[in-house]
């Protein structure tokens, strides 16, 4: 490292913008007082934007009284939730409630559900095919974990959501995706939508959806699908985008019109890219299935939230790591398929049964265990008292834990408070909202040139202007420290796993199973050791933003070339030079990239632990959830998109120039 | 040897930058300063070609000189900035998209520099793609491209993924998959440049054999002026993006038009190229002789014989007319490549 630059005229600058940020942060309330100019510190109610009338006055329009002239947007609204009922009502029954007719009291059942044993056969059955007896055991034991820990009946209703929420996930990704691979003006109008969706909080639109589609499942799964598509139309569109012109050359040479280009070129060529899409779909809608549970969807994340809301410690680790194990069994399945080669070719002399044994199979067990259920119940569901608990177990420990470690815990955290948290809390909320919209501006044209500093100030002054300064400042430092503590433990770590192959192994293994896990999941047993507040949110923002930090920086250890590492060594560099000299510098766009990931995966958990008692932007969207009050919530969730897309610019900006610097761009 | 022409361009041109068809219509013959100040990149500038029925016609030059522009230009995959390109008298740049594909289904075939095989598709289904996609039923597809496959020395990988396969192999599927429409004419882009030296050799070999079988007229690219000296009826060698010379590799080696050419045919073994016509003595007297040769042996083969005789061998033409003669001192002469002494 060369201090000097520290010193040097360029980072005079940055030294001068903290220094007035400081002075005027510790300074503002005596300064209010002094001129007796409150406007100092509180932006003037006179001023602000009357946003959220106007968006929640034109939501109550649209439900009530916008047409097409044909039919109403009600209407259409009740007819999306129709097409997308029907079949989840199917899935639903074929998993968890049975087909049944009739309503209520009067309802007869037709056919039962499938039972557990064929869900968990289906499920083996599927790990076989996408890759070996291994995978297939690690699905069948997961199964059979909700089974016998008696989380079955929860589980297959998420089950059933994400059984419809993926394949419109997937089609529509897909469909968007082709869009915009052939109409360069559908990627163009696409990007910024995109940008917004995947940086506007989960919660920020569960309220107008909430309030367009009413409480139950059905909003809960198109929040999933909205939530779950984007990343499936950029990885559709770069899939299409990087098949190699040869090939596309050697399909028109064939003499392929446009549509067999497309589905007999284009779409099999890319599809083990397109799969890395379906995988991320599936996650992301496990992830959200069960924050929606808020709005309507039952299931595992139902259970965990109502545990959370009574504190019922055991009740919520069981389910909890219900989710976890499910995460990871269909993460695992659906990955395998993203790798797999196409099968071998079998002889064409065979039967039906013969070249499909696997679906044979499943059509057999479905038959017999369907048949078998009428007769022996325990077939059918599995029996109640035959099923575990672990709920007393984590109970148990959770209070041994917690007496025996109380002082502890509550050193560390006071530590972390007084010595961290609160100065640095005091320093951004000091920020009056008049310098702070000055110094983003500022801050952003200094890395990324005049155009970026007013989209910066822009963006700041409509934080300010909906009277939200003081939680977007208190949401700013949340995710600082976080991003902080989560890139002080990640890039070692990274480094470390990028020179080192058994490292890379493990804190890879390690890395995967974190971010296979709902983001709910890290407020559990956060919760239970350091109850509500800044702190535990922080301790669950570091751990659900460590990945991006480790992994890029091990990635970008990895890549650099060898002959560099060798050019140092020859050079006579010692270990330690060569970290610092050589592997460093040369992996720093690397290690920018993976800042930049940190912050939005930090914002985006951020605004979850609200529900464990954040006074942030995020608490702002739930209490907008909670009051089902459309203009609050979008407005919030917009100054948190806003915060991160000025982080994501500055970021990139400055990964950019250090790609420049070193001749890789 | 004169044959009927199968493809003929002219005066095409393929730039690159703003608007450069408007900058063609203002410029009809940009020099490289007008391209520059247009911040025009000139890819193809006025080619000119003529291809002839049955002919290997090679198209050299490094990379960079635009040869794989101007062959994605004569198969239309680039649309030319202008110019016209005629196949079999039809012009191919006023094609509707249903001609050019129906053209493309029966009569283009071409191959790729890396293989550009459906990973997706086995050996089987590759080679039948072509089919498939205009139709053809399947048993009539697949029992056409076993055919093919056998043709290359794949039988019996059929049911291979193209991954499972080495380069070459991978490439002679590439080959069975252009040839599989029996086109009339044949594209290879670099087709064995991606492949270790031994095993190029080897499907040179194997691409001469095919040709022998199949007298296509063929258009093959390459960076190897070795390849191309071994392969080509005639060579057009390329540089930013011109046709320097097009000629008989004999012709190229003995009168090359450029420094440029010249530097290429600087260490070609000049025995293998040249044949007796052009280093024999004219006129015969009368003899006696060590014996008669043909005008179009090469140097390199009949060098044994003509210098271990004691007199002068007689060259005969294709009707075999004696016109002219050789003697050990112009073989050796072509050998060692001393100035030919007058």
């Amino acid at each position: 490292m060369n201090w000097r630059r520290l010193i040097a005229p360029r980072a005079l600058f940055w030294w001068g913008l903290l220094a007035v940020t400081w002075g005027l942060s510790s300074t503002s309330f005596q300064l209010y007082k002094a001129f007796d100019a409150r406007w100092i510190i509180r932006f003037p109610k006179a001023w602000e934007l009357p946003l959220e009338t106007w968006i929640s006055d034109a939501m109550r329009w649209l439900l009530e009284d916008a047409t097409f002239g044909l039919f109403t947007f009600r209407e259409l609204t009740r007819f999306i939730s129709a097409i997308i009922e029907v079949p989840y009502d199917v899935a639903r029954a074929a998993l968890a409630d049975g087909f049944v007719q009739g309503q209520g009291s009067n309802a007869v059942e037709i056919a039962p559900s499938l039972s557990w044993i064929a869900v968990i056969v289906i499920m083996v059955v599927l790990g076989r095919v996408a890759r070996d007896w291994g995978l297939a055991l690690l699905v069948g034991v997961c199964f059979l974990y909700l089974a016998i820990f008696g989380q079955w009946g929860s589980a297959m209703v998420t089950l059933a959501s994400v059984v419809i929420a993926v394949p419109i996930g997937v089609a529509g990704g897909l469909a968007l995706g082709i869009l915009s691979f052939r109409m360069p003006w559908v990627e163009r109008a696409l990007r910024p939508v995109l940008d917004l969706m995947q940086t506007v909080p989960v919660f920020a639109y569960l309220v107008p959806i909430l309030f367009l589609f009413g409480f139950g499942p059905v909003a809960a799964l198109v929040a999933t699908v909205i939530y779950a598509m984007p990343p499936m139309v950029r990885v559709s569109t770069v899939a299409l985008q990087t098949v190699p012109p040869e090939v596309v050359e050697a399909g028109q040479m064939a003499g392929c019109t446009k549509r067999q280009m497309m589905w007999k070129v284009l779409v099999p060529s890319a599809a083990p890219t397109l799969m890395v899409g379906v995988n991320q779909v599936i996650m992301l809608t496990l992830n959200m299935v069960i924050i929606a549970s808020m709005i309507g969807a039952g299931g595992l994340g139902f259970d965990v939230l109502s545990a959370l809301r009574r504190l019922d410690i055991g009740g919520g680790i069981e389910a909890g790591l219900a989710i976890v194990v499910m995460a990871i069994a269909l993460d695992r399945v659906s990955q395998a398929f993203s790798t797999r080669l196409p099968a071998e070719v079998k002889g064409r002399d065979l039967s039906y049964v013969q070249r499909h044994p696997w679906f044979a199979t499943v059509f057999a067990v479905v038959v017999l265990t369907y048949i078998a259920g009428l007769f022996v119940p325990t077939v059918q569901d599995y029996p109640d008292a035959a099923t575990l608990t672990t709920s007393a177990f984590w109970e148990d420990a959770m209070r041994y834990v917690n007496v025996t470690f109380f002082d502890t815990f509550e050193a560390i955290k006071d530590v972390f408070l007084t010595y961290l948290l609160l100065p640095v809390k005091r320093f951004f909320t000091g920020i009056p909202w008049a310098w702070g919209i000055i110094a983003a501006g500022l801050a952003a044209a200094r890395v990324g040139g005049w155009k970026l500093g007013v989209m910066a100030a822009l963006m700041t002054a409509f934080i300010a202007a909906n009277g939200l300064w003081n939680k977007a400042m208190i949401t700013v430092y949340l995710c600082g420290v976080s991003v902080l503590i989560a890139y002080a433990i990640g890039v070692p770590l990274g480094i470390w796993a990028g020179q080192n192959a058994r490292a890379h192994r493990w804190v890879g293994a390690f890395i995967d199973t974190l971010q296979t896990l709902p983001s709910f999941v890290y407020l559990i047993p956060v919760v239970m050791l350091f109850r509500v507040g800044d702190f535990s949110a922080m301790i669950a923002v570091v751990l659900y933003a460590l990945a991006p930090a480790v992994r890029y920086a091990a990635h970008g250890m990895r890549a650099i070339e060898p002959e560099m590492i060798e050019a140092g060594l020859v050079s006579g560099c010692t270990r330690r030079q060569l970290l610092w000299r050589v592997k460093l510098p040369l992996a720093a766009p690397s290690l920018l990239l993976g800042l930049n990931q940190t912050i939005m995966l930090a914002l985006s958990m951020l605004v979850i632990t609200a529900l464990v008692g954040t006074r942030d932007l995020g608490q702002e969207v739930y209490i907008a959830l909670t009051k089902a009050n459309t203009g609050q919530g979008i407005v919030a969730g917009l100054s948190v998109a806003f915060i991160a897309i000025i982080a994501d610019r500055i970021v990139s900006a400055m990964a950019r120039h250090s790609k420049e610097s070193l001749g890789l761009a | 040897m004169q044959r009927p022409l199968k493809m003929v361009c002219r005066n095409v041109w393929k730039l690159y930058g703003p608007d450069p068809a408007a900058f063609l219509r203002t410029h009809p013959d940009p020099t490289s300063d007008q391209l520059r100040e247009g911040s025009m990149i000139g890819a193809v500038r006025a080619a000119d070609v003529q291809i002839g029925q049955g002919e290997i016609f090679v198209i050299m030059g490094l990379s960079g000189s635009g040869k794989s522009t101007l062959v994605r230009c004569l198969s239309r995959l680039i649309e030319p900035t202008g110019g016209e390109v005629l196949f079999d008298d039809q012009d191919l740049l006023a094609m509707s998209e249903h001609e050019l594909i129906q053209l493309r289904r029966k009569k283009i075939g071409m191959v790729f520099q890396n293989f550009a095989l459906l990973p997706h598709l086995t050996v089987l289904q590759n080679v039948a793609f072509p089919l498939d996609v205009q139709g053809v039923p399947r048993p009539k597809r697949e029992a056409r491209a076993r055919e093919m496959i056998e043709t290359v020395g794949l039988k019996g990988r059929e049911d291979y993924f193209p991954r499972q396969l080495s380069g070459g192999q991978q490439q002679r599927v590439g080959i069975a998959r252009s040839l599989v429409v029996e086109p009339e004419i044949w594209f290879l882009d670099e087709p064995f440049s991606a492949l270790d030296p031994l095993i190029r050799r080897e499907m040179q070999d194997e691409f001469l054999r095919l040709q022998g079988l199949l007298k296509k007229t063929i258009v093959f690219i390459t960076h190897d002026f070795d390849e191309a000296i071994r392969l080509a009826d005639r060579i057009a060698v390329m540089k930013d993006g011109r046709i320097v010379q097009t000629a008989t590799p004999e012709e190229l080696v003995m009168n090359p038009a450029t420094d440029y050419v010249a530097e290429f045919t600087h260490h070609i073994p000049r025995g293998k190229v040249l044949s007796l016509r052009s280093i024999m003595s004219p006129g015969t007297g009368d003899g006696p002789y060590a014996g008669d040769l043909k005008s179009t042996d090469r140097v390199a083969d009949v060098a044994d014989r003509v210098e271990a005789a004691d007199r002068p061998h007689r060259v005969l033409d294709a009707d075999n007319t004696p016109i002219g003669t050789v003697d050990g001192r112009a073989v050796i002469d072509v050998l060692i490549g001393r100035k030919a002494s007058a």
